[in-house]
């Protein structure tokens, strides 16, 4: 299988400018700005079907075209490399392993929706990622990839590496662009869409950063190749995280509608200790749960979204049959309480309410009527807040507790048993 | 931002006088850079420890250990999350997701991070660090 993203991945020195030129580096950009027009771009990236491969699966084309070029404002790329869903460390490999595959796809698509300045937006505790992007960013400007007149072709480009702070929220498009402006990452109102009224009040795209790596071997290789290396409406490879309970955790790059069997048991080496599979997170922790009867899902946005779940941000967590599940959507209904970015009250409240109903659940200490009210909770969030990230709640936590119900339902049992066993010592 | 991330480089916190001074540097009220250091996680608002311990404990973490590499690091140092040893030199703290569910159960010392932890590699790192001027990249 051809690799795209990753195909510089554990070279030596491959976060070097010398060692990406060896592989036709910027000769993609070379032929974007010399050979085609901005349109020609769009519609070759739109013909490749590449989607926001962030989590939200917009075409990226499709996303590019709606930045009004009559605008006489200047126009920003901003580069999402917020990465805090958990389950997700892809980013992070490309910023450390191949930057300049990142700088290349920044030139591109800069060029293709006229904007001279990008912003790379990196999680501040990715340390060695900003050390590293900084450096290739520094090698482009004094080889002319980026600056003045690139390449000799007149194009102008700026590109900033900005660290975020340590706030999941700003993953979130418009809360990063509030970061980026130097305020606290509330998410903002849409419409306006940011490629409107964007960073700055200016027309902005806003890209994850495995999406933008994608762009130059879809310009040097046409749109065709890429389509079909992926399955329908969904071209490509992706790159899938797999973490938690497998025998070889790590970054797996494969076509987009591998089925999640093959990335599991194939490809991450399986469930270690002989264990068995008892649920699985598709797309990072926003995703909804899955159960074994659903491994032969094909991993791609439409097939994910059809069964119930979502293909997020490539994200997979597999947990073995020793897990309890009251515990585990526990966890996470704890990431969400502590992330809540508390704009929205709905989230703000409803989130603590979830996790100290999971909790007491989870300790013994619920009544039947906490396990009653946690639906009514966890679906008065979703959809009534700014942002996606009340959904993420509802769908996340409330998929635990339909899918394994009969574990919470035991907690609530053997709560009575414990109340009604008086001489029973209870720490 | 990166202002916050300059200040906090070069004095280990942001302290109250700090924000009103950035406050004025920048023309703006001071309630606007005190509540951007309080949204973030990574700007302290209180000392830290010369080595300080961010230790993840979401999903992909809690799976793999995470529970217990915070008990062990508690029992070792003496303290709970959020205070510092009182000879300065450990903190540490409880974290969501840091992006490195490869490595779980993982933390983030000082500016690296370190993977597949258990008792010996926490003792390693303990031990490592109650030297600071010998530390090395940590």
């Amino acid at each position: 299988m051809e690799k795209i993203v990753t195909r510089h991945f554990g070279q030596e020195n491959s976060h070097h400018l010398d060692n990406y030129r060896q592989d036709n580096g910027y000769e993609a950009a070379r032929k974007a700005l010399t050979q085609m027009t901005p349109a020609q771009v769009i519609d070759e990236v739109k013909k490749s079907n590449l989607r926001g491969l962030g989590g939200a699966g917009f075409p990226t084309g499709t996303k590019w075209s709606f930045i009004p070029q009559a605008n006489p404002k200047p126009k920003y790329l901003v580069i999402n490399g917020d990465e805090g869903e958990p389950g997700t460390f892809k980013d992070k490999y490309i910023f450390e392993q191949d930057p300049h595959a990142l700088l290349e796809g920044i030139i591109i698509t800069c060029y293709a929706i006229g904007s001279h300045k990008a912003y790379i937006y990196i999680r501040g505790e990715y340390i060695k990622s900003l050390e590293r992007v900084q450096a290739a960013v520094d090698e482009a400007y004094k080889a002319n990839f980026l600056g003045k007149g690139i390449m000799g072709t007149g194009f102008d480009i700026d590109v900033v590496v900005h660290p975020g702070a340590g706030a999941y929220i700003c993953g979130e498009e418009t809360a990063l662009l509030e970061s980026l402006e130097g305020k606290k990452g509330f998410p903002r109102l849409k419409p306006p869409f940011p490629a409107v009224i964007g960073l700055f009040g200016c027309p902005t795209v806003i890209n994850n950063v495995e999406t933008i790596a994608c762009v130059p071997p879809i310009i040097n290789k046409g749109a065709e190749w890429y389509a079909k290396l992926g399955c329908e409406k969904n071209g490509g490879n992706r790159l899938f995280c797999v973490s938690g309970h497998v025998n070889k955790p790590g970054v797996y790059e494969l076509p987009n509608g591998t089925t999640l069997r093959e990335i599991i048991y194939d490809h991450a080496g399986g469930i270690p200790n002989g264990r068995k599979l008892k649920a699985v997170i598709p797309g990072g922790i926003s995703a909804p749960i899955l159960t074994p009867d659903q491994l032969d899902v094909k991993m791609d946005f439409d097939s994910l979204k059809a069964i119930g779940s979502m293909a997020g941000s490539g994200g997979i967590i597999v947990m073995d049959d020793t897990t309890d599940m009251v515990w585990a959507a526990m966890v996470a209904a704890r990431f969400f309480a502590h992330e809540s970015c508390g704009q929205c009250s709905p989230c703000r409240e409803g989130s603590g309410w979830v996790y100290r109903n999971v909790k007491k659940l989870y300790h013994g200490q619920a009544r039947e009527h906490d396990l009653k009210n946690l639906p009514g909770i966890v679906n008065n969030i979703g959809g009534n807040t700014i942002c996606a990230f009340g959904d993420a709640v509802s769908m996340s936590v409330g998929s635990y507790v339909s899918k394994f119900r009969s574990e919470f339902e035991a907690k609530i049992q053997s709560t009575v048993i414990l109340s009604e066993a008086k001489d029973l010592k209870v720490s | 931002m990166p202002l916050l991330h300059c200040v906090q480089e070069k004095e280990g916190l942001i302290s109250p006088e700090t924000e009103k001074d950035l406050a004025e540097y920048l023309s703006v009220p001071v309630v606007h850079v005190h509540e951007v250091v309080s949204f973030y996680h990574l700007f302290h608002q209180k000392k830290i420890g010369q080595c300080h311990f961010s230790v993840c404990q979401t999903t992909a973490c809690a799976l793999r250990g995470a529970e217990d590499v915070i008990e062990y690091i508690q029992e070792r140092l003496k303290i709970k999350p959020g205070e510092v040893t009182p000879d300065g030199k450990f903190s540490f703290g409880i974290v969501e997701c840091l992006g490195a569910c490869e490595l779980a159960p993982m933390m983030q010392c000082n500016k690296e991070y370190k993977g597949f932890l258990d008792k010996k590699k926490i003792d390693e790192l303990i031990s490592l660090n109650s030297h600071p001027e010998r530390s090395e990249g940590s």
